[in-house]
């Protein structure tokens, strides 16, 4: 079943066109960068599809047109990890986690035995169990982009858009968050990432799009997006290319001569 | 956690403190009765004049006390919740002031003398013109910046008009009476003041009491709520309308109590782990406590001054709520 299916979608902020006619789709088991340079629409199109903007064109959550749905059916599809970490109050880690519950709750009902097992789990993938009784207003910028991160894994749902969900973080936890996102697309899920960081897209994405002023220039693998002339037209860098340990590397050197 | 150890103890505590409060609440006044008595007389079916005193001066006193405090406790911890702003508090949305205005221009038009509930009626009717317009400008899609700066300025609008009305009046015992009538108070209240206002206050605790779980959501902003299933505009409406009725109603009977909204959150935001559904309940019988408080202090301190409950909450309120400014300072160094 396709996770989601995005045709001819166009938004527009304040009567400025943003993203003109995208489509797209993302199958279970993929995870996908989403690349371009400042301002190509990359989290318009990430909160678009969730419904926080109006947009025109038709976005399809799970097989079902997400306008047909409520935000509860929504939230059962897909997660979202915002860019900005906002954690308004003082509350402990672990109560932010337990967050990603909330859609599968009814009422007041309180956390069951297998809402807590998930968190916990979410908890240990993000290696966060440390500071679960901590306050997550106190946490230093990257533990505080980890631990919502876990709340965003509680949810438990078979897509999960995040919004560079690196920034901020220390070389080990980036890693180890690609690997963890690697690992949700193996169980069949599909994370759609935006991402700055072109070596971690090359390395770790099973397919990249790239977005240039509210188009798709490039949909693929990474080898196909991430080539000379496109980073040198699109992102107006030269990087060096090159593998170790049978995966790719990408790391821009220079900006690329005017043409 | 120990928050989650603490909060039914927390609850239990403010419980028995409100119930106190209450019965405190119902032995003070100037008739001097004994405790026993009074409970007695409030209790049996007789038609003597302690009887009298306990049932249509002390009883509706102590209920709209705890009325109105539960109010302006519970809205204040709402607004705050979903503004996601500690400084947020019921008179933000301009509907105490509007509501205000309604009342003063019920006085100043001579309408509030012509029968007992006309000055409370035009209250309300000035709360709900106020909840109107910020609806109407906040929009469908809504946003909690918008509902700010709507409500700042109708309570710009309606200060103004107050205003224009204490210019205009044409006498001076009209404009004292707006003045005290503006300052806030319980006394002289009678029950039918209190069947007024209860069943707009229901309404409105209905509404501003569904929220808790939408509003720990929106700890982590509007967005990433709205992504786990919260439906930001339904929230909105409920906050909005349900301060409008609770709120609105609070200041046709009372006039507008300041500081009890902003302060008891406050207050109580540390004591419950900061969570915001937590904070509901034990808001709401916090800020009862504060009201009832405040309330039989006024008729201990100057029992025949007529110290007005406004003026007292405003003069306690604001240099705690100073210190609370520096304690959060002292966090920040």
């Amino acid at each position: 079943m396709t996770l989601l299916s995005v045709e001819n979608l166009s938004v527009e902020l304040g009567h400025r066109p943003v993203l003109h006619g995208l489509d797209f789709a993302v199958g279970p088991g993929e995870f996908i960068g989403l690349i371009g340079p400042n301002g190509a629409g990359k989290s318009t199109l990430l909160r678009s599809v969730l419904n926080l903007l109006p947009a025109q064109g038709q976005v399809r959550l799970c097989g079902t047109d997400s306008a047909a749905m409520n935000a509860r059916q929504r939230a059962a599809c897909v997660a979202y990890l915002a860019q900005e970490r906002e954690i308004a109050w003082a509350v402990p880690a672990e109560m932010v986690v337990a967050l990603g519950r909330f859609p599968h709750r009814p009422g007041f009902a309180a956390l069951t035995e297998r809402d807590r097992a998930i968190v916990d789990a979410a908890m240990r993938r993000m290696d966060v169990e440390a500071f679960r009784h901590r306050i997550a207003t106190e946490l230093s910028g990257g533990e505080k982009a980890r631990v919502l991160a876990a709340r965003a894994l509680a949810q438990d749902t078979p897509l999960l858009l995040a919004d560079e969900p690196t920034a901020g973080l220390d070389p080990a936890h980036q890693i180890a968050l690609m690997r963890l996102f690697g690992s949700l697309a193996a169980d069949s899920r599909s994370v759609v990432a935006s991402l700055h960081d072109l070596g971690l897209a090359a390395r770790w994405c099973s397919r990249l799009i790239l977005l240039d002023k509210g188009r798709i220039v490039a949909d693929g693998p990474p080898s196909g997006v991430l080539t000379p002339a496109n980073l040198r037209t699109i992102y107006c860098v030269e990087a060096f290319f090159g593998e170790a340990n049978g995966a790719p590397i990408v790391h821009p050197l220079d900006l690329a001569a005017p043409e | 956690m120990s928050a989650d150890r603490h909060y039914p103890l927390l609850i239990a505590l403010l419980a028995i403190l409100t119930l106190a409060l209450f019965l405190l609440s119902l032995t003070t006044g100037p008739a001097g009765i004994a405790f026993a008595d009074s409970i007695k007389a409030l209790l049996s079916d007789k038609a003597d004049g302690v009887a009298l005193i306990m049932r249509e001066i002390r009883l509706p006193r102590a209920m709209l006390g705890l009325m109105i405090g539960a109010t302006l406790g519970l809205s204040g911890a709402v607004l705050q919740g979903y503004l996601r702003n500690p400084l947020a508090e019921p008179g933000l949305l301009g509907i105490s002031a509007s509501a205000s205005l309604g009342a003063v221009l019920a006085i100043y038009t001579g309408l509030s003398a012509s029968f007992l509930l006309a000055l409370p009626l035009a209250a309300l009717a000035g709360a709900v013109a106020a909840v109107l317009v910020v609806q109407a400008i906040a929009g469908a899609r809504g946003g909690a910046l918008l509902v700010i700066l709507a409500g700042i300025a109708i309570s710009s609008f309606a200060g103004a008009m107050t205003s224009l009305a204490l210019n205009l009046s044409p006498n001076p015992f009209a404009a004292v009476e707006i003045m005290f009538w503006m300052l806030g108070s319980l006394t002289d209240r009678s029950m039918v003041h209190v069947w007024l206002a209860a069943p707009f206050m229901l309404i409105g605790w209905a509404m501003l009491g569904s929220l808790g779980r939408a509003l720990d959501a929106l700890t982590l902003g509007s967005e990433t709520a709205a992504s786990m299933g919260i439906e930001l505009r339904k929230v909105q409406f409920l906050a909005v309308f349900g301060t409008a009725a609770s709120v609105g109603a609070a200041t046709a009977v009372a006039g507008a109590i300041g500081f009890v909204g902003l302060v008891v959150p406050h207050i109580l935001r540390p004591l419950v782990g900061a969570r915001p559904s937590r904070l509901l309940p034990a808001s709401a019988l916090g800020g009862a406590c504060m009201v009832m408080a405040a309330d039989i202090l006024v008729r201990i301190i100057a029992p025949e001054r007529d110290l007005k409950l406004g003026v007292l909450t405003a003069i306690v309120g604001a240099p705690f709520f100073l210190w609370l400014v520096f304690r959060t300072r002292r966090s920040l160094l």
